[in-house]
């Protein structure tokens, strides 16, 4: 490939914007494309990534920039819209019909039948019969035919999310050949992934995004993890702020408060073991989809694990609804609030929820009880309701604070914080980081999975790492600066340190 | 041939409880013959159509609870316009009555698709409408109907060149029935368009990404609904000669064979003959225990019973799929 | 994404003040009402027409309870008009065989019964509620046919004190109010101060999110058709004292009007908004708006449409509204 097919990009993104409400998700992202290169798109989470994403495929709408194909400008109002444009992608989720078979799925996308055949057998998979219904077809073999089929189409540019992500380690090699050799053969591919093993074996460049910016572009050559995680982490090393704690002294001490042997849930938990005690805040780190929705889904009792086991306080527990996980002491503050809150309801019925939740407490409200609970949630969380009424009408922060506020009302045992300092404000993050330590020095248990990394010392004790379902280390709080704990989600090893 | 057998298992199990029921019905009643089997299928004609056309929104994801309202103006109106009609303004008539089905099934579909408030509410909202127009156009069962129109669907069928013995057993009920799914629907299933009222009903994000227009592919459904709701009247009046502003009940049956005719609830999966022919299976049930001289108003009970049940059980196994 | 404060626009700041006192426009709009008819007909509102109006209300507010419980959840029940009218006929035809107490024991059974077969199909089969209440009516209106044919030649007689609470009046007022006021108190009691009525709004509200916090949804589910059952029976007793005889559709003319008294007095369709109150309220709407068209000759058809046509443009409205996040 020439210096000259390079310059005139085949996909040309320039000073891309996009604002939710109060947050600009996308302030000025650009992405260049040339002929028959492959450019990874990198950005940890909530640097704007999955935003950009989206508004190329079609399934949000730019506020500012410019996004060209071939010079001309790109008309991205809808995934078909898209694809007449020339850009056509491969999700992390199938999008093919689960009730239609093959064949009907092709007809639909007016895929052609036999370049699809091709890629497909290309790719590892020769006994595909077009009368299979897609629903009963393996995830892997699905992405697979998602892939072909976007192939088939012949786009100016294919963007590929994720797309080794469910696939067994055979079909990985097969896949990346057949991407690497599509590029090779003039096509333009953006590929998305958190794995450096296949960005460095496939990839010509890497473009990063952070704050919702683009802040590098990378030709790609040994060493390049290092410059991507300084770049991810804006350069600057965070020192760790917490102060040296001694709750792992616990550890070993006592039964722990809750012990979990090879869990195993899903497609992307694969087996997960650790120990929290009373008295401790441990951390979770992972990059996105590495199994630890599924984690906590198990613990509080929303899912069955295929496999292995939970122990609280010693004792092996199965739960089969989130009663039961509560009975047991262990209360979840899910990372979607939408999931957690009673949106058209007050601020008070919200907390007291859990309170009325069982058979027996059907009956009259003592109200004067109630009212004292909920008050002193309130005043501990310093929940500002002077929005009364509805829920919904409070800022983010607050929201965030009403489904915490529920289960200190309740009285907390074991508590599983899902991302909950995600997008609010930095003074409520730190009135949270507060309580989890006060809640803590009081013999609660809190199992903290966060995606903002620099929190991590400030509220945990210790911190596991979990990368494609395992846990791969486990760091103190005092040696978990954001480099570290970068390189390690990205499945990076440590210096000087194994695996746990 | 196997696994064509195997996939279209309900099919077959079905058409086989069919004519399982036929002998059983022969045995209880041993002159049980031509005339039995075309006063059921007259019979079972506005049910069919009610079904095929609730089939098609079920399958497309949605509900119509309006469709027995349709039916209602649909037959009054054919009737009213029909009464001491000539033969050619009948056909006319009755062309109107087609055009009146799709625009009020259209109507359906564009109130959902523009309020996006959900199928379930904007069709119970619409039964009452449809009602009210009903009986806004005729208060009282009244109105005629062609009787070149009335022959279509009464007696067996007789070709010229064929002796009757022949051919007189089969229903022209029946014929009706086969003609009116086989021009319309059997065109549509095998297009592209066909595909999307699957696709929308089997996921719909899929769908969007994979295309196709969700808001347009929806409204077609009901579209489709409403012009087999306006069948459905026509054959009310076509086999009872005057227009019923009152619905019959023709919603429960026909959710009950979309059900037990193994279109799941919810989109995207079933054919229109399973719902047929259970909708057959149902109103045959119903002959059987009026030949057992049950009282009507227990056999009432009864197919109701079994239109709960059907939906429960097939609630009960939506939940299993859920969980696992 | 975060919500904040809601922009100031028209529509949102109406949807807040609704939110905020819902009952406030639902009065203006019956005083409106009232004005209206006043004026399309001079002198017929007075205190005759009003202990009428009342009376009337009563038992449309009353299955309308029904519709307005059920639909916090964001379910329906369509089988409340049979079942009221199950238990009217009940009892009028079991009185002269076993005696009033017993024969309104067994209409009110009846009714508890049908509504825990609703309940068991909405809670535990999660069939949907209107499909699965729709078919319940199905079936019990066939049951009611068949034991009509059994007991036609018994004869029917109307408990005299039901008749005196239907029809009969003291200080001007409708007696009916004897049963109303009590059992109105206790359901806004129990929607406001109870665990199972917070329960509700929280299932209709977040079904998912109530669930997190170990609410077992089909025990509430259960419970609330087998009560919603309870109260359309007691409905049915009322309305026959009311109407003083007993017919096989006594009461199901009523069951789009309960419907859309609901629906007007601001219970959401989708669940987690509204209560008995507005119900209230909006029953009284619905007798004027029936006394208006009965004045202006609507007939029955238009009746009909204009009561889907408000539940539908309603339901929208709040689409709209609870969109503006």
């Amino acid at each position: 490939m020439t210096e000259s097919e390079k310059t005139a990009p085949v996909l040309d993104a320039e000073g891309v914007s996009k604002r939710f409400g109060a947050v600009q998700a996308l302030r000025d992202a650009s992405l260049q494309l040339g002929k028959g290169e492959i450019v990874a798109l990198m950005g940890a989470n909530g640097a704007g990534k999955s935003t950009l994403v989206k508004i190329l495929t079609g399934a949000l709408r730019r506020d500012g920039g410019h996004i060209h194909i071939r010079g001309a400008e790109a008309r991205l109002n809808s995934p078909a819209a898209a694809r007449r444009s020339g850009l056509v992608s491969v999700y992390q989720e199938p999008s093919l019909i689960p009730d239609l078979d093959v064949a009907d799925n092709l007809r639909l996308g007016r895929t052609p039948v036999e370049a699809f055949r091709h890629w497909v057998a290309e790719m590892g998979i020769p006994d595909l019969r077009l009368d299979d219904v897609i629903g009963d077809l393996p995830l892997a073999t699905l992405r697979i035919l998602d892939l072909a089929r976007a192939l088939a189409a012949e786009p100016d540019v294919l963007m590929l999310d994720e797309m080794t992500a469910a696939l067994p380690t055979d079909l990985v090699e097969k896949v990346l050949r057949v991407v690497r050799q599509q590029a090779d053969g003039g096509r333009s591919i953006i590929y998305i992934s958190h794995r450096f093993a296949e960005i460095a074996a496939i990839c010509d460049r890497a473009t990063v995004l952070r704050d919702g910016a683009t802040v590098g572009n990378l030709k790609i050559e040994p060493g390049i993890e290092e410059r991507v995680v300084e770049l991810m982490l804006g350069g600057k090393v965070a020192p760790v702020a917490g102060e040296a704690r001694h709750a792992a002294a616990a550890v070993g001490a006592a039964v722990p408060r809750l012990r979990l042997r090879g869990l195993k849930a899903g497609t992307r938990l694969a087996d997960v073991s650790f120990e929290l005690n009373r008295g401790e805040v441990l951390g979770v780190v992972a990059l996105e989809g590495q199994g630890q929705d599924e984690l906590f889904d198990v613990l509080a009792g929303n899912r069955r694990p295929a496999a292995g086991s939970v122990e609280v306080d010693g004792a092996p527990v199965s739960f089969s609804h989130p009663a039961d996980a509560i009975a047991a002491g262990l209360t979840l503050v899910p990372g979607d609030r939408a999931h957690a809150l009673l949106m058209s309801r007050s601020v008070r019925e919200n907390i007291a929820l859990p309170l009325l939740a069982r058979f027996r407490d059907w009956g009259a409200i003592r109200m004067e009880d109630e009212a004292a609970r909920v008050t002193s949630a309130i005043e501990r969380l310093q929940i500002d309701t002077r929005a009364q009424g509805e829920v919904r009408r409070l800022s983010g922060g607050n929201q965030q604070k009403v489904t915490i506020a529920r289960w200190i009302a309740k009285g907390v045992n074991t508590l599983l914080l899902f991302d909950p300092t995600r997008g609010i404000d930095v003074r409520t993050k730190r009135q949270i980081y507060g309580l989890v330590r006060e809640l803590a020095g009081q013999g609660a248990a809190v199992l903290f999975y966060t995606s903002e990394l620099s929190e991590v010392p400030q509220a945990c004790d210790r911190v596991v790492v979990i990368f494609n379902g395992r846990v791969v280390d486990v760091i103190p709080a005092a040696e978990a600066d954001e480099a570290t704990l970068m390189r390690a989600a990205y499945g990076l090893s440590r210096a000087g340190t194994e695996p746990a | 041939m196997m696994r064509l057998l195997s996939k279209n298992s309900r099919t077959v199990g079905l058409a086989a409880l069919l004519a399982l029921l036929l002998v059983a019905t022969k045995l209880i009643q041993p002159d049980f013959g031509a005339s039995g089997l075309e006063s059921l299928a007259r019979a079972v004609l506005p049910f069919a159509f009610a079904t095929v056309g609730m089939t098609i929104v079920v399958i497309a994801g949605g509900i119509d609870l309006s469709m027995a309202a349709m039916m209602a103006v649909a037959s009054v109106t054919a009737a009213v316009l029909m009464e001491g009609a000539s033969d050619g303004q009948a056909a006319l008539a009755v062309l109107g009555v087609l055009a009146l089905g799709l625009a009020m099934g259209t109507i359906n579909g564009m109130l959902i698709v523009l309020t996006r408030v959900p199928d379930i509410v904007v069709t119970l909202a619409m039964l009452f409408v449809w009602q009210g127009v009903a009986l806004l156009i005729l208060n009282a069962p009244g109105g005629g109907a062609a009787q070149w129109l009335r022959d279509l669907v009464v007696g067996g069928v007789t070709l010229p060149g064929l002796p009757t013995a022949l051919t007189g057993w089969l229903p022209k009920a029946v014929v009706f029935l086969v003609l009116a799914v086989a021009v319309i629907w059997v065109p549509i299933r095998r297009s592209r368009l066909g595909l999307m009222l699957y696709a929308i009903g089997s996921d719909q994000l899929a769908a969007y990404r994979s295309g196709i227009p969700v808001g347009q592919t929806r409204i077609v459904a009901y579209a489709l609904a409403g012009l087999f709701a306006a069948l459905g009247g026509l054959s009310v009046t076509m086999g009872t000669g005057i227009g019923e502003p009152i619905p019959g009940p023709y919603l429960m049956a026909s959710v009950a064979a979309v059900v037990l005719g193994g279109v799941v609830l919810g989109g995207g999966r079933g054919g229109i003959i399973g719902p047929v022919l259970a909708v057959f299976i149902l109103r045959l049930v119903r002959m059987d225990l009026t030949l057992l001289s049950v009282d009507p108003n227990v056999t009432a009970i009864i197919e109701g019973t079994i239109t709960v049940a059907v939906v429960m059980f097939g609630g009960l196994l939506a939940v299993r799929g859920m969980q696992k | 994404m975060t919500a904040v404060t809601v922009g100031p626009t028209p529509l949102a700041r109406l949807g807040r003040f609704m939110a905020d006192n819902p009952l406030v426009p639902l009065i203006l709009l019956l005083i409106g009402l009232v004005v209206v008819l006043q004026i399309l007909q001079p002198g017929v509102v007075n205190s005759r027409w009003l202990a009428n109006t009342i009376k009337v209300a009563i038992p449309l507010a009353m299955l309308a309870a029904c519709q307005t419980l059920t639909m916090l959840t964001g379910g329906i029940d369509l089988s409340a008009g049979t079942v009221a009218t199950i238990s009217a006929f009940a009892t009028a035809t079991l009185t002269p065989l076993v005696g009033a107490p017993a024969a309104i024991l067994i209409a009110l059974s009846v009714a508890l019964v049908i509504g825990l077969v609703n309940g068991f199909g909405v809670a535990i089969c999660r069939v949907h509620p209107l499909i699965m209440t729709l078919g319940t009516a199905l079936i019990a209106s066939g049951c009611l046919l068949v034991y009509q044919r059994y007991v036609i030649a018994t004869g029917t007689k109307i408990p005299d004190f039901l008749v005196w609470l239907g029809t009969g009046r003291t200080l001007g007022l409708p007696n009916g109010l004897v049963l109303f006021l009590p059992f109105a108190a206790l359901v806004i009691w129990m929607q406001r101060r109870t665990g199972f009525g917070r329960l509700l709004y929280a299932l209709g509200s977040n079904e998912a999110a109530a669930r997190l916090s170990g609410v077992r949804s089909w025990q509430v589910l259960l419970s609330l058709y087998a009560l919603s059952g309870a109260i359309a029976g007691l409905t049915g007793l009322l309305y026959l004292g009311v109407v003083k005889t007993p017919s096989l559709s006594l009461a199901l003319p009523l069951d789009l009007p309960s419907v859309a008294a609901a629906v007007v007095g601001g219970t959401s369709i989708f669940g987690g908004r509204g209560g008995f109150g507005g119900t209230i309220i909006g029953a009284l709407i619905l007798t004027v708006l029936g006394t208006m068209l009965t004045l202006m000759q609507i007939p029955e058809g238009g009746r009909r449409i204009l009561f889907g046509l408000i539940i539908l443009a309603v339901t929208a409205l709040y689409i709209r509204l609870t969109e503006q996040r």
